[in-house]
């Protein structure tokens, strides 16, 4: 049962899809997106309730026998990273309810929604699938669609934007699919668990070396892993509001998955570490965290600023990668899971504040935190949990990633952690301090439709999602079984203890 | 079982108090009518805890276990209670004192200042009775959270300004040094409990002690010692209430309660002084007493001028810690009371000129004295107490501290540094502090008619209640004594 329950995760977004794309009515396209979305994160959660102790879900595509046909494979980490993706989903499915019409025009919600249902499709599709070039596939089905989602944002600068990330994604994309075609060049196959079953045939090859690096520069690019990060703070920063919260907390996640199994389940562990990957990882993981960091305190504008701090915590995610040790593995994973709660709770917020006050620029917002306190305390919450303050998911992680380095006696890397949650402070509060105190100008609005100076309160669906998303930075840093235990098994699986 | 949920009362009461008030914006008599039976409460409660310690050994609870094998849990402990009791008691008289201050300063915001107020202490009450290091870190980056906003109450450029290096010394020496000197600690004992005697012996190489500490200490921001102090002269930007008893009480004795926690029942002092660790160690916060005492002295501003001196006097705390034999320990904990007391009658006394005359500036005081007697004689009281002389429970910190000093075993270099330091630092307590009322008293105003009253009644019944505590404990210190001596066993 629960093996025809993996392919509709993608079958059903794949259809629903162009059926959204007929109507022009935002109601009803909103209604087919949200319960796509909630179907699909309901089905990860059975999913996840099977695979989580160790067992395997296998579903083979038309029947064909892999190695030859496409299978999918679903252990933890795929579980996982579904779960993560349609939960984030169903939140900015939640939010896009008033924001999408605000900043879309309503002949376009058909195209709008559509697009982001196949973008889902092509993150869950990344997830779940065990076949290399179908992993491709999917890559490049969810880059396409985000590219035409950046692209509907209300300035012009989104065009350029998109523009952008559409040339980098498909060089990266690119890249990806060179490696691939040398890898099938060198094994004659494309299903992951083949490959690496028989890696030692054809390891001496040259063609594997150039095919790993081809294949890492790819996902790097994709996941936006400094110093390959260039396209994604416009991106975040242009797009509308739904798309940056969706993008942001799931795209970057998505890859990082991808380089986790590239890493982990791909090419075995001793054949890069000969290559000093893990080294090199290291150090990219901690000037990123530091540039980021860095970066996002000079912003002046609220979505460059998370945007920026999500290249910083990349930066954690791919130190955690490279400790590899389980405590460092295990953060990393459990990473994935909370910046994707954080970050799509301040991409809400900011939503919130494009929605209200029509600007995310801090000069605009001063003292805006008087007239939505609610909001105002969400958003700070999960700017402290961005930072790492105990009592929150932030700290969870940033505890076990500090464990993990001190345990192999990496100083620098301790250094680096601390260092970015210090200029973490300074750029957190940055918002909090331009939205908690009063300013003396008036607050300058850019064509606001109805003639008020603001629209008075947010809608309750962004209140909803805001809150749903600051509760889980509060719930899931206090009580952390499910995603530790998740986050610990999928370690595990990946170091083959 | 019925003590554990007394325990946990006194977490929740400041919080449910808290939300009362927040609810009373419209109504100012009952909303500050509501603090007080808030702070009357929580200091009953905390007294019941006192009474009933034999029993309450056993009382505790877990909240959550965030992360495996460390709990978010609190317990009862005596010096928690200890601490517990000088908040809560001079909560009450920050209260009364704040209804005078706040009305005649005419603040704004007055609602958000008492809610934050009550969730400050619900924080200070956590940290007293935190059972684990863990549970401690976490309240005390939560007092670090919910003061800010009183720190920057008047919202100007020099508020923004000062909260912006309040927030940023405090929380990012946490985080900086803090949390990675906790997690080494977790990784080389398994533990964060606080055990007398301490984890770490057995498991940390002796020569590992001195670095350590040395990150706890840059850490614990809080206790003030230089050069992370900067904050505190910051804060002083804040309303005089939260100055009195948040940044001369609660905060930064949340700082030096946890550097004592740190030393007696995470390294053991045993473990210490065997180390040799804190021959170099005592350097810092010796330096620190004779350098803020200094700069107090240069300071015009009154307030400024008391921050200072509170920096000076925390490192008196922590001087205690680093000396690490019983007497030292004892009068460390002890000065923790004693200077609370005297402390805050000073803050409510610069508070109550500034309200009544708007004069923050030592060199304006001039003769106010005749106008202002009760004030100033107050002023004189608590300065002499924080001097350490007789009559004046002040004293018995020193006296404690001293003899401390005096049977400290290290390198003799040492030994004499610490016997200087705490007798010059006296001297110069006399010359920044005393120097004020003797001003007030006893020079002629140079403008001659003025009609300055006393500050409200509230303030100055608020000033009585410190004031006759720091007498009182000269006669019978005992309770404070008894509470430190379980520090040492």
């Amino acid at each position: 049962m629960t093996e025809q329950l993996t392919i509709l995760l993608v079958v059903i977004p794949l259809l629903s899809a162009p059926i959204t794309a007929i109507f022009k009515n935002h109601l009803l396209t909103w209604a087919i997106t949200l319960s796509v979305s909630i179907v699909c994160f309901a089905i990860s959660g059975v999913i996840l309730a099977e695979v989580i102790d160790g067992k395997h879900v296998i579903y083979e595509l038309g029947g064909w026998r892999p190695p030859w046909g496409i299978e999918y494979k679903i252990d933890s980490l795929n579980a996982f990273i579904a779960l993560i993706v349609s939960g984030i989903a169903v939140v900015s499915g939640i939010f896009s309810f008033r924001s999408a019409p605000s900043e879309i025009d309503t002949t376009q919600s058909g195209l709008f929604y559509a697009a982001f249902q196949l973008c889902l499709l092509g993150l869950l599709g990344i997830a779940l699938t065990g076949d290399i070039f179908n992993l491709f596939v999917f890559l490049e089905i969810s880059s396409l669609s985000s590219y035409a989602l950046i692209s509907m944002g209300r300035k012009r600068q989104a065009l350029t934007a998109s523009f952008a990330y559409l040339i980098l994604g498909t060089i990266g994309a690119t890249f990806f699919l060179i490696g691939v075609g040398f890898l099938y060049a060198a094994s004659g196959s494309l299903n992951i668990a083949d490959i690496a079953e028989r890696f030692s045939s054809f390891e001496d090859m040259q063609l594997v070396v150039t095919a790993f690096i081809f294949i890492l520069l790819g996902i790097a690019l994709k996941a936006a892993i400094f110093p390959l990060h260039s396209w994604l703070p416009n991106a975040y920063g242009f797009a509308p509001s739904t798309v940056s919260i969706f993008l942001s907390a799931t795209a970057t996640k998505v890859s990082i998955y991808v380089l986790l199994r590239v890493l982990f389940d791909l090419y075995p562990i001793a054949y890069w570490q000969e290559l000093l990957i893990p080294q090199l990882l290291l150090v990219l993981g901690c000037v990123g965290v530091i540039y980021g960091s860095v970066r996002a305190w000079q912003q002046v504008e609220i979505k460059r600023l998370l945007a920026f701090s999500s290249v910083a915590q990349i930066g954690y995610i791919v130190i955690g990668i490279a400790l590899l040790t389980e405590t460092g593995l295990t953060a990393a994973v459990l990473h994935l899971f909370n910046h994707a709660i954080i970050k799509a709770t301040l991409f809400i917020g900011a939503g919130i504040l494009v929605y209200r006050a029509n600007s995310t620029k801090l000069s605009d917002l001063r003292g805006f935190g008087a007239s939505m306190p609610w909001t105002f305390f969400a958003m700070a919450f999960a700017g402290l949990s961005l930072i790492g303050v105990p009592g929150t998911v932030g700290f969870v992680t940033k505890w076990y990633l500090l464990e993990a380095a001190i345990q192999q006696s990496k100083w620098i890397v301790v250094g680096a952690i601390v260092i970015g949650s210090v200029f973490a402070i300074a750029y957190v509060w940055k918002i909090v301090e331009a939205l908690y105190f009063n300013s003396k100008r008036k607050i300058h609005i850019q064509h606001v439709k109805s003639g008020d100076i603001n629209i008075p309160s947010a809608s309750k669906s962004m209140g909803l999602a805001l809150w749903l998303g600051a509760i889980a930075c509060l719930y899931f840093g206090l009580f952390t079984n499910i995603p530790f235990n998740a986050a610990n098994a999928v370690a595990k699986a990946l170091l083959g203890m | 079982m019925e003590l554990s949920y007394v325990l946990m009362l006194t977490i929740l009461l400041p919080i449910f108090g808290a939300v009362v008030i927040s609810k009373l914006g419209k109504v100012p008599n009952i909303r500050e009518g509501v603090t007080l039976l808030t702070a009357l409460s929580l200091f009953t409660l905390n007294i019941y805890l006192l009474i009933h310690q034999q029993d309450a050994i056993q009382a505790g609870f877990i909240v959550a276990e965030p992360i495996d094998g460390l709990a978010i849990s609190f317990a009862f402990n005596a010096f928690g209670v200890m601490f517990a009791l000088i908040a809560s008691g001079l909560w009450i008289a920050t209260s009364i004192y704040a209804m005078g201050y706040m009305r005649a300063h005419k603040e704004s915001h007055q609602t958000r200042f008492y809610t934050l107020f009550a969730v400050a202490i619900a924080g200070v009450m956590a940290v007293a009775y935190s059972e684990n290091l863990f549970t401690l870190f976490i309240f005390y980056e939560f007092l670090t959270i919910s003061t800010y906003p009183l720190v920057t109450h008047s919202g100007n450029r020099d508020a923004k300004r000062g909260g912006r290096k309040y927030i940023l010394i405090l929380m990012g020496s946490s985080i900086l040094f803090f949390l990675p000197a906790m997690i080494i600690t977790w990784y080389t004992a398994g533990s964060l409990e606080f055990v007398q005697g301490g984890i770490l012996k057995g498991s940390l190489d002796s020569a590992y002690v001195l670095p350590l500490l040395l990150l706890f200490i840059l850490g614990i921001s809080k206790a003030g010692v230089m050069p992370l102090h900067r904050w505190l002269p910051s804060a002083m930007v804040a309303p005089t209430p939260v100055s009195a008893l948040l940044h001369a009480v609660a905060v930064v004795k949340a700082g030096v309660f946890s550097v004592v926690k740190v030393v007696v029942f995470i390294f053991g002092t045993d473990f210490i002084t065997a180390s040799d660790a804190n021959d170099l160690l005592i350097l810092l916060p010796a330096f620190t007493i004779i350098a803020a005492s200094l700069i107090a002295l240069t300071k015009d501003n009154l307030k400024e001028r008391l921050a200072y001196s509170t920096i000076s006097q925390l490192s008196y705390i922590v001087l205690g810690a680093m000396i690490a034999n019983q007497l030292a320990i004892v009068g460390a904990s002890m000065h923790i009371a004693m200077h609370a007391f005297a402390k805050i009658a000073l803050f409510f006394a610069a508070g109550a000129i500034l309200v009544t005359t708007h004069k923050k500036y030592v060199s304006q005081l001039d003769g106010l004295g005749r106008q202002m007697p009760i004030t100033f004689t107050i002023f004189t009281v608590g300065s002499l107490s924080i001097i350490g002389l007789p009559f004046f429970g002040g004293m018995w910190s020193k006296w404690y501290l001293l003899s401390g000093g005096i049977q400290f075993e290290g390198s003799q270099f040492v030994y004499w540094i610490i016997l200087i330091t705490l007798s010059v630092s006296s001297m110069l307590n006399i010359f920044y502090l005393l120097s004020i009322p003797m001003k007030a008293f006893f020079t002629v105003p140079s403008n001659e008619k003025t009609h300055i009253k006393e500050a409200p009644i509230a303030c100055l019944i608020g000033m009585a209640i410190p004031t006759a505590m720091t007498i009182y404990l000269f006669f019978d210190p005992s309770v404070f004594y008894t509470l430190s001596q379980t520090l040492v066993g």
